[in-house]
């Protein structure tokens, strides 16, 4: 167990630094003057640029050696200091902790959505292995997955919003305006999880320990209760890191469609603005997101089925 | 922009089922389509004429005209033909260092491994879309960037594969055999670890194809990747979009396009997986 938490923490830290090291080079070779930029996503540019650059450059000390500003952000990261935002001037931590929970409730709402459908019509599936259910389902799976998330995000958009006049195609704040993205997250989820779940429930009622449970007498609930559920839910659990990035990755799309003021769009706006602090600090938050997301699988796949531990 | 989760949609089969010839067939059509079409078609899918802005389908214009009036079977045509270019260059760029990498990796074990896990794993760690993403801040609107990015998140999969299956592959007791009767690497590999890794490849290749157009098509659409007047099928959709009261044909049908182009890639790689 020891170990376990070792080699994790030993992940999180290779990935602050590769991801610290890579956005820093990347975002100074990038075309442009780094202050120009700043001072624009600043005062906008009509401002008198020339002059606020300058001001910009010394200010945050833009000058100086590229070597001894990096090593710096690695000591302030060390630190748990992300700096701040070179454009509104506000902490890092302060602005990511406000746009990552705006993204952490997306992506809880998008995951409890996918969990209504997914593992439901898997089930279904599943019972019954290449029967009129699984096909249609198969064949749903199959569809929803060729849809790209921003295509279903517009056709959404245009039923709901347009057609329909139900929900509000854009902004934040209330449950109505995170159903929308939170759907359109979710019918992709659903699309992969009905699959594992359709799998995995194929491959228990086919194992013979199953049999062996029916056939000592147990009832039928009783048996996928106990012999069931645990053995189906391994693949689901395991699955759901997977899942887990899709759902970052997705955010960033949906996020940027319907205008959600989530960590995705942050990523974004930085980007453009070449807000270089806010860059680090919103990849490294997604970064070290992947990694907590791969141990918590880890820990619930271990605690799902002991015999790991025993060959670990 | 993962492709593991395409394996879940495959099904252990060997024969070529329905599914995969309709695949094929599709991807004939298209392909066709994409590589044909520009040949043939003989307008020019920049020409702008106001006179016919939003032309309905099936008049002047083939498939109609958008808001320029540019003719949409070109900018189709075209549009396929980026998409289908883009994605098969991603894919080979993805591939052939993943493959390679996995190999050596499986036959080298040891350090080489040890060393290429890591750089595997930081690679993994990385949010796929973050890379592309700022890869493309470089030169926004070009393809150089965008290609290498999807690439360097894509060969990650083709390089874990590949090692696996080998390493399974060459743990088996005939391999030994084969070794200790005094045949060569060359002869194992061709003989042996190919003929198993080789579908599979082609499974991951056709999902690789797959991402990259949902990912190219993407960043189009949150306009990040390449931009109009290029006739990139997502940002078509988006260009298109606020016309979809008077044309809403003209918004579906570059949507249609990538959801075949999609589907079909899916659909040829089912039950290919060993």
């Amino acid at each position: 167990m020891k170990k376990f938490f070792f080699a994790r923490l030993l992940q999180a830290a290779v990935v602050a630094i590769v991801v610290g090291a890579l956005c820093f080079v990347l975002m100074r070779v990038l075309p442009g003057d780094v202050a120009m930029r700043i001072a624009a996503g600043r005062y906008g540019p009509d401002a008198r640029i020339a002059e606020a650059a300058e001001k910009v450059r010394l200010e945050l000390g833009l000058e100086r050696p590229i070597a001894m500003q990096f090593i710096e952000w690695l000591g302030s990261l060390a630190r748990f200091d992300l700096g701040h935002s070179l454009v509104t001037g506000r902490a890092v931590a302060h602005e990511l902790q406000v746009q990552l929970g705006a993204s952490v409730w997306l992506a809880a709402a998008a995951l409890l959505l996918s969990l209504l459908i997914g593992p439901i019509v898997g089930l279904f599936g599943g019972l019954k292995p290449g029967g009129v259910a699984d096909r249609v389902c198969l064949m749903g799976a199959v569809t929803f997955r060729a849809i790209p998330p921003f295509v279903m995000g517009l056709i959404l958009m245009l039923v709901f919003s347009r057609q329909l006049g139900w929900l509000p195609p854009a902004g934040f704040g209330s449950p109505r305006e995170i159903l929308l993205p939170a759907l359109t997250l979710a019918l992709g989820l659903a699309a992969m999880s009905s699959r594992v779940t359709r799998n995995a429930v194929a491959a228990v009622a086919r194992a013979p320990y199953f049999a062996f449970a029916r056939y000592k007498g147990l009832s039928e609930p009783v048996a996928v209760r106990r012999h069931g559920l645990r053995n189906a839910a391994i693949p689901v659990v395991s699955y759901l890191g997977l899942q887990a990035i899709y759902l970052i990755e997705g955010v960033v799309v949906v996020e940027s469609l319907f205008a959600y003021p989530g960590i995705g769009h942050a990523l974004v706006h930085a980007i453009v603005e070449r807000d270089i602090p806010m860059v680090q600090g919103t990849a490294l938050i997604m970064g070290l997101m992947f990694v907590a997301i791969g141990a918590a699988v880890d820990l619930v796949t271990l605690w799902l089925d002991p015999r790991v531990r025993r060959t670990a | 922009m993962s492709t593991f989760d395409n394996f879940l949609f495959t099904r252990p089969k060997a024969a070529i089922g329905p599914a995969r010839q309709a695949g094929a067939g599709l991807m004939i059509l298209l392909s066709g389509f994409a590589i044909v079409g520009p040949v043939v078609i003989p307008s020019d899918p920049a020409a702008q004429d106001f006179g016919a802005s939003l032309a309905p389908i099936g008049g002047d214009y083939l498939l109609g005209a958008d808001h320029y009036g540019r003719s949409l079977v070109a900018r189709l045509a075209h549009g396929a033909r980026l998409s289908f270019g883009m994605a098969f260059l991603t894919m080979l760029a993805a591939a052939i260092p993943g493959v390679l990498l996995g190999l050596l990796a499986a036959w080298k074990g040891g350090w080489t491994e040890r060393l290429l896990e890591l750089v595997a794993t930081v690679v993994l760690a990385l949010p796929g879309l973050m890379l592309v993403l700022l890869l493309l801040a470089f030169a926004p609107g070009n393809y150089g960037p965008l290609f290498l990015g999807l690439a360097l998140t894509l060969w990650v999969e083709f390089y874990r594969v590949t090692k696996t299956t080998t390493r399974t592959v060459l743990a088996q007791p005939h391999i030994e055999a084969a070794r200790m009767l005094g045949f060569g690497s060359r002869y194992i590999f061709v003989h042996y670890v190919l003929p198993v890794i080789g579908p599979m490849i082609a499974t991951l290749s056709a999902f690789a194809m797959a991402t990259a157009i949902i990912a190219v098509s993407t960043l189009s659409a949150i306009s990040v990747g390449l931009q109009p007047p290029t006739p990139e099928l997502g940002s078509m959709i988006v260009e298109l979009l606020p016309y979809y009261a008077e044309a809403p044909m003209h918004v579906l049908l570059p949507a249609t396009l990538i959801f075949l182009l999609v589907l079909g890639l899916q659909l040829l790689a089912q039950g290919d997986r060993a």
